[in-house]
């Protein structure tokens, strides 16, 4: 693989805490390499501000592989920059080149209340869990693992679904600010499964009923939470969570 | 002298037996005790989730935004458990035996045997929270191998078994927080234990969006803060990874066991310059299938491609036949660092081997030609078909390599080299995870109980998960029956008031400096102090000289570090300096830990200590004991000794040959 160095204009939210207005910085980047992660770019910068006596630029991350789903930067207009299926820690500064203007803002939603700079606070997403995102067994309470065969195509899907890493993507991508991915996500691997058959109905209600209590906005289907999503979590979960609502909403007994 | 209050009796009843003698705690009278958590991965999440289910008041604090963040969640590979779904001659001594060999005999007997017991409940506990493991086409639970085991008993979600397994711990505890029974602080920090009469009572915490100073009471503190190995800068541990918990324990009294344990996992994403922040694992299940290998001729230029069958020096096939690619981290490790020292290494910096896939693919191909009755197949297309099973078992590992590295490993293979990546070491704890302050306990990563001197791939989440959900619930409870007269202590008591103003101090110091260098500057220089003298290959000569560069790094540190911004505010360079403070702390005890243990074993490689062959060599007379260190003031510890005895496992040279 061919390596380079690249000068690269900067233009990134600052705002000092929740209270503040905020603006556009311009700043300059030089002599990056196209080696580096996007975060360690970041870094470069940072320590640059540093050492001007500047603030550095506050900006959530954490496990820089993908997983931990802390980072958070909207790029250029996109949910973790222009790679598909690609997190913020893990866009490599080759996607980019020498001269080019790069846009950098946070999570864009009233329900992610900027917290400082590119920082933001996704606590609703912890919340709308709560609601019910969850099998309720209490540690000591299981039979054997293998008494309860999973269908492995069922299996499969509910580890898809899964894979979801709660960073909030899905939202800012969305012009509604809507959490339906994220919510359909977890929703659709424990209905897929049969540990999650009881507590089915009330969890699609549940959790759905949070997202609107907190702020979230409504899906209108135009996908670009699925586009956007660094694990790749398909539309169809929220289909199914329409499903599952729908269904909950006409049968259950609450 | 130590107590490690094991129990008394055979080896396998110890546990039934703790469990049928420990005092309980009646429900009325756990709704009044309040335990503080300090952590929210594996260990801590379950520990949180099941002491709420049993209805203590719970307090669990985060540094992340969120509990689901906490780094167990990169965990890739699996779980162990000893279930024997696949009859191939697993069971509960054999996951003890093997566990204590792989920590080369510098764990304690009883404690593994307990995990080994509880591994089976753990993948019950999992598969009934909705954890999707991998499964096979009947519907039951699929294994793999992992290194240093001739069994398969590791349960996997894909490469992403952590990250399940703490989403299902992460559920369990939203879960206890919707019931009230778990009170959940995130974004925020430790920053000192509160101790009362000699037992540790609460925590000082800071908002680390405020910059708030909290005081918190807690009739128990459960340190579930995970490792240390940031302290090589370079790690594959989460950016915010941190020993500042265990370390303010440590200062209030805690002893702090065998430091110098640290595991360097075999393969990593190679470093590709200064700029790197952070080193990417790259799962030991990859050597169930990849064979690792260097040219067999030194300093070679050629391509991997352009390299012939018969140049090529499948060392660890080689060295270990028994064994072959799946021997233990420490030896798959060192050897790579042999090849590499010798001038075999690959790639521009030579310091990479190549882990390789083609064999895997081709064999996996052939099977698929005979699974679906192809007949004449090409080699393009059994290529074809092997690299879609390649991709289903290890697809987003390859991914995120493709993704670091811009290279196809479907097509060339992988370029890896050993890196930082667990540490053995940590909070010395007894039998109970009792440290050596009444009321403080560590579970998981943060304590050193179970791995010895080496962990086992796939058994640091069996650990986290042992602890929290098994272990913690009725070793705590016996602690808190003698407990339930003392009520809640005011957080205005002069303890409180004492070390919260103690806290404020040291951050005020770190802000009044106003020196010239960053945090990262100095954090860079301990790591690479670190990696030279206290890494993979230690020697007297090397750990003198890097405890005098530690000490004079932090007098540097103390007195030019420079922190912007301000105390009262969200403050991610703060937060980053109050932990580089503690690494340096931490690094000095960990070179005088190496330096006192005069053998090699595990992870630990006096250059003075080995075989002929080159592989470590133990002296069980002088140093089969864990070592605990009591902090006595600014870079004095006290030696104490917990002598290790074998009764089940008699300690042999470790063969994996």
């Amino acid at each position: 693989m061919e390596h380079y160095n690249m000068n690269l204009t900067l233009k990134v939210w600052r705002q000092k805490n929740k209270d503040d207005q905020g603006r556009f910085e311009t700043l300059q980047a030089k002599n990056i390499s196209s080696e580096m992660s996007f975060l360690e770019m970041f870094d470069v910068v940072n320590e640059e501000l540093i050492n001007e006596g500047k603030e550095p630029i506050a900006f959530d991350h954490d496990c820089r592989e993908g997983i931990c789903g802390m980072c958070s930067m909207h790029i250029n207009g996109r949910a973790h920059g222009p790679w598909n299926g690609t997190t913020t820690c893990q866009l490599h500064m080759r996607a980019f080149k020498d001269g080019d203007t790069i846009t950098v803002e946070p999570w864009r939603a009233g329900a992610f209340p900027v917290i400082k700079d590119l920082t933001v606070d996704r606590s609703a997403f912890d919340r709308i869990i709560e609601a019910g995102g969850y099998i309720s067994v209490n540690t000591g309470n299981a039979q054997d693992a293998n008494c309860l065969p999973v269908d492995k195509n069922k299996a499969d899907l509910a580890f898809a679904a899964a894979a979801c890493i709660g960073c909030g993507a899905c939202v800012a991508a969305c012009k509604n600010s809507s959490a339906m991915l994220f919510v359909s996500a977890k929703v659709s691997q424990l209905a897929l499964l049969p540990q999650g058959q009881p507590e089915r109905q009330t969890r699609a209600l549940n959790m759905v009923a949070q997202m609107d209590k907190e702020g979230f906005g409504s899906c209108t289907n135009t996908g670009a939470c699925e586009a956007e999503c660094p694990k790749e979590i398909s539309l169809t979960n929220i289909a199914r969570l329409n499903r599952e609502f729908i269904a909950a909403g006409f049968s259950s007994e609450k | 002298m130590l107590n490690a209050k094991i129990p008394a009796g055979p080896l396998n009843s110890k546990w039934e037996d703790y469990k049928g003698h420990c005092k309980l705690v009646n429900p009325a009278n756990k709704r009044n005790l309040e335990v503080i958590i300090i952590g929210t991965g594996l260990a801590g999440a379950s520990a949180a989730a099941s002491l709420g289910e049993l209805g203590y008041k719970v307090k669990a604090f985060c540094f992340q935004d969120s509990p689901r963040r906490a780094h167990s969640i990169a965990a890739q590979g699996g779980i162990n458990a000893a279930k024997n779904y696949q009859n191939d001659g697993d069971s509960v001594f054999r996951l003890f035996y093997d566990t204590v060999k792989g920590g080369d005999y510098r764990a304690r007997e009883a404690n593994v045997h307990r995990l080994a017991e509880v591994s089976g409940n753990i993948i019950d506990q999992c598969v009934a929270q909705g954890v999707p493991f991998a499964r096979e086409y009947g519907g039951l639970l699929s294994n793999r191998s992992f290194g240093g085991t001739q069994v398969q008993r590791t349960f996997y979600a894909a490469g992403q078994t952590g990250q399940q397994l703490l989403l299902g711990a992460y559920s369990a505890l939203e879960r206890q927080v919707a019931l009230g029974n778990v009170k959940m602080y995130n974004r925020h920090e430790m920053l000192d234990i509160v101790k009362i009469d000699g037992k540790a009572r609460g925590i000082i915490a800071r908002n680390l969006v405020t910059g708030e100073l909290e005081r918190h009471f807690g009739h128990a503190v459960l340190i579930c803060s995970g490792g240390y190995g940031n302290v090589f800068y370079l790690s594959t541990n989460a950016m915010g990874s941190n020993v500042t918990a265990a370390w303010k324990a440590t200062k209030n009294g805690a002893y702090f066991a065998n430091p110098c344990f640290t595991q360097i996992h075999p393969t990593c994403i190679p470093v590709s310059g200064d700029h790197q922040s952070k080193l990417t694992l790259m799962s030991e299940s990859l050597r169930n299938d990849g064979r690792i290998w260097v040219p067999k001729k030194q300093n070679d230029t050629r391509k991997a491609s352009e390299i012939p069958e018969e140049e090529r020096d499948y060392y660890l096939e080689r060295r270990y036949p028994a064994f072959g690619n799946l021997v233990p981290r420490d030896v798959a490790s060192r050897a790579a660092k042999e090849r590499c020292d010798a001038g075999y290494g690959v790639g521009t910096s030579k310091q990479a081997v190549y882990l390789d896939f083609a064999a895997a693919i081709e064999r996996y191909g052939n099977i698929e030609v005979g699974k679906r009755q192809i007949t004449n197949a090409s080699k393009e297309e059994i290529i074809k078909l092997g690299k879609e099973v390649v991709a289903e078992k290890y697809g987003n590992l390859f991914d995120m390599y493709a993704k670091i590295t811009g290279e196809n490993p479907y097509e060339l293979p992988m370029r890896i080299y050993p890196a930082v990546h667990y540490t053995m070491g940590g909070l010395w704890v007894d039998y109970e995870l009792g440290t050596t302050v009444p009321g403080l306990y560590s579970l998981g990563e943060a304590n050193f109980s179970d791995h010895g001197a080496n962990r086992l791939g796939a058994s640091a989440l069996m650990q986290g998960l042992a602890d929290g959900y098994f272990v913690i619930p009725y070793t705590v409870g016996n602690y808190l029956a003698d407990e339930i007269r003392t009520k809640a202590i005011p957080t205005d008591h002069p303890a409180f008031v004492e070390a919260e103003n103690k806290v404020r101090d040291t951050i005020n110091k770190l802000m009044s400096i106003k020196g010239s260098k960053s945090v990262d500057f100095f954090h860079k220089k301990l790591g690479k102090i670190m990696w030279d003298k206290c890494g993979m290959a230690r020697n007297e000569q090397g750990l003198k000289e890097a405890i005098e560069e530690i000490k004079a790094l932090r007098a540097e540190f103390w007195r030019d570090v420079r922190i912007p911004g301000e105390a009262n505010e969200f403050n991610p360079e703060l937060e980053k300096a109050g932990r580089v403070a503690d690494f340096l702390e931490l690094g000095e005890l960990m070179c005088i830990d190496a330096l006192n243990r005069r053998e090699s074993c595990g992870g630990h490689f006096r250059e003075e200590s080995q075989t002929d062959e080159g592989e470590a060599q133990r002296d069980d007379e002088n140093f089969s004991y864990v070592a605990a260190w009591e902090y006595k003031g600014d870079g004095q510890y006290e030696l104490h000794k917990e002598p290790l005895e074998f009764v089940e496992c008699k300690p042999t040279q470790r063969s994996y040959k």
